[in-house]
This record gives C-alpha cells, structure tokens and sequence, in this order.
C-alpha cells in the first residue's frame, strides 16, 4: 500500500528511472474516522423525539353550564388526588363526592404497571361501564410529572371522560387522612 | 505432479468503497440533524404515551422550569418583534434597536418587563445560562404572562396563522405554576393545550 519510497541511493550510472510509486492510498484510518465522526453524532443527536400530548380544558363560562345539565352520579365518579410528601409524589383515590372526609374511603395507589392506578381504573371501568368518570385534583405542590402520568394512565385505560379540577379544602383533608392511616 | 499453489491474496482491502460509505452517511446525519436552539432554560420533560408529533411552526411556547420559572417563546420572528413593540408601549420601557435584534433572535426568555432592558443587553451566552432570568410574572397583580400571550395571539391572528400553545414543563415543575399558566390561558380563551412530552411505548392493555 501506501509506502514512501525510500530514495536508493545506487546509482550504476544507467538510466535514472524515476520509481512508479502506487497511487493507492490506505483508506483504513480514513474509515475510521468517518466512522467515529458518525456515531459522534448519532450519539449526541437528541434520541427521543418530543410528542405532544393533547389537553383541552372546559371553557371557563360554560362550565357551570354544563355542570347542572349533565351532573355526574355519585357511584359513577371516582377522585383521583395528586399530592406530595417527602419530596415523593404520591396518588390517592376515593369513589364518591368526598364531601364528607370521615366516611369516605380513600386508597393509596401508585402508577406501578400492575397493582396501581391502571388497575383501579380498569376496574371501575368494566364495573360502571359508559359513564365512568374521572376526576383529577392536584395539590399544588404534586410535581408536574404526576398530572402527565394520571393522564397517561387515562389514555392508556381508554377513559375520555375525565376532567381537571381545583383541589378542595375536604380533598385535602382526605389525603391528610390518607397520609396518616399510613 | 506440480503441486497445486494456493495463490497468496494480500490481506489488505481496498478501503475506498466503505470510505465513501462512512462520509456518505455522515453527511447524511450532518445535513439531517436539527440544531437544537439555545433555550434559557433547561426542561426535563415527563414521557408520555401521547402519539402526535410536535408542530413547528406557528407555536406559543411556554416553559416552565423546575423550579417554577415561567418562560416563552415564539418561533415566528415577525411575531417576536410585534410582541415586544406592544409591552415596550404597554410598560412604557423603551428598546434600542440592537435591543429589539435581540430579543428577535433569542428562541425564548424569561424577565419581567422591568428587567427585559437589563436582559436584553447582555451576551446571548451570558445570558442563556442558568439562573439569570428571573422568568415572567404571571401572579395576579403582575400578570405579564397573559399580556405576551395575548399580543402573540393578536400577531398570529393578523396574519391569518393557526397557532397552538405548547406547554412544556419539567418534570419536577410544581403543579401549581402549571395551574397559574392554564388559567392565565383561560382567562383570555385559550382552552386547548398541547403538552410537549417525551415518547413512551404505550403498554398493551389487556
């Protein structure tokens, strides 16, 4: 391959033939660096492709609206309570109105794949069928990421009915109690 | 009998042929590869098994940060100008032009009004770095938030554009700041969101 040609010195007075050196240069290092520059790069390209999730939110005057209209039964809602404790996020949920901490009863749960949440709703869901509904309330220091894994476990579960509100001073109270049943 | 010579092949290749192949593919990753803009903030997003990709254009970006900071960002530059030119007349702060070139090429921020000058006139690396904007106001006695929002609406709208409102906040953002920025939304109309997530393989349900 590509070798210098070492200048030999033996002149036997003939003719000077210039050598014929091979054009063919070595290409591994080359490769090599190609190569490296390629996973260099697929490396630091970002892998994941950022998604978009879609939420759309009851519009502010109608709410009310609708409320009285279609207003939601007792045994076909549950409550699923976002809060956080010990810098853990933790998941609550009660079936019911919850306007009376004392008897309601709430569950700690999780967002594990079995034995959590998903669990739960499917549950619900095959016992009150079409009407099932969710709804979400946060505290206001759950971390983000649980409001996108509640609405995760939604899509997963194929519920469409559920809906975010604005946590409650009983709602509070039942995590309070939750959280000291513990 | 001659014996039969198994003819010595050099053990060198000819390296051309996958050289081509290796700059071939790397122009290739070069070429398609996207810069990711320089954000001011940093956010870590949650997955999610959501399956629609991420539109590009014509978008209302609002970040929040780990830490509660709120941030924006429009990608239209046209729009950009418009916004500021509309809150420099609001808040009576006036911009300089190398100011407004500024702040037309900066892909998100993070100040209050009062401190936008101050922002604005610093090194686009000083300041992109972390903890130098302060993030937007969006309490109810200082909502700047829902001012930015409604301009860029306003610009998007004039020109005729369907806009979407992205929501993308870090995982450890607190719930509550996220809350404050669907309401400062909702106040002036705006009830459907897009959470910007990361990709998650949905589980098979049984």
């Amino acid at each position: 391959m590509a070798e210098i040609a070492q200048g030999g010195g033996n002149d036997k007075g003939g003719k000077v033939r210039s050598k014929k050196v091979s054009t063919r240069v070595d290409m591994t290092p080359m490769v090599d660096l190609g190569f490296l520059l390629i996973t260099f790069f697929l490396l630091t390209t970002t892998l994941q492709k950022p998604v978009t999730m879609f939420l759309g939110m009851p519009a502010k005057d109608k709410e009310k609206e609708k409320v009285e209209t279609s207003p939601i039964k007792e045994s076909e809602a549950i409550t699923v309570l976002l809060a956080k404790k010990d810098g853990e996020d933790t998941v609550y949920w009660y079936q019911g109105t919850g306007k009376d901490v004392a008897t309601t009863q709430v569950e700690k749960t999780s967002f594990a794949a079995s034995g959590g949440l998903r669990d739960v709703l499917r549950r619900k869901k095959a016992e009150i069928g079409d009407k099932f509904f969710v709804v979400i309330k946060s505290k206001d220091e759950a971390s983000y990421k649980s409001l996108v894994d509640v609405l995760d476990e939604m899509a997963i579960s194929e519920i469409d009915k559920y809906g975010i509100t604005d946590i409650n001073l009983n709602d509070i109270k039942i995590i309070d109690k939750a959280e000291a049943g513990k | 009998m001659a014996k039969v010579k198994v003819k010595r092949h050099g053990v060198s290749m000819d390296m051309t042929a996958m050289c081509d192949v290796a700059f071939l593919l790397l122009t290739f990753f070069i070429l398609t590869a996207k810069m990711r803009p320089q954000e001011a903030v940093q956010v870590t997003t949650p997955n999610s098994v959501a399956q629609e990709p991420l539109a590009a254009i014509d978008v209302i970006t609002v970040l929040v940060s780990a830490d509660g900071k709120i941030f924006m960002g429009v990608d239209n530059h046209q729009v950009r100008l418009g916004m500021l030119e509309q809150m420099s007349k609001r808040y009576n702060v006036a911009f300089t032009d190398p100011e407004k070139e500024a702040f037309r090429l900066s892909e998100n921020f993070g100040a209050p009004m009062a401190n936008m000058k101050q922002i604005l006139d610093m090194d686009p690396a000083e300041r992109n770095k972390p903890g130098v904007q302060p993030g937007i106001p969006s309490d109810s006695v200082r909502n700047e938030l829902f001012y930015w929002v409604a301009t860029a609406r306003q610009y998007f709208g004039s020109q005729g554009a369907k806009y979407k409102v992205l929501i993308k906040a870090d995982q450890n953002a607190p719930y509550k700041v996220v809350k404050q920025v669907i309401a400062t939304m909702q106040e002036q109309d705006v009830n459907n969101f897009n959470l910007i997530t990361g990709q998650e393989t949905k589980p098979t349900s049984m």
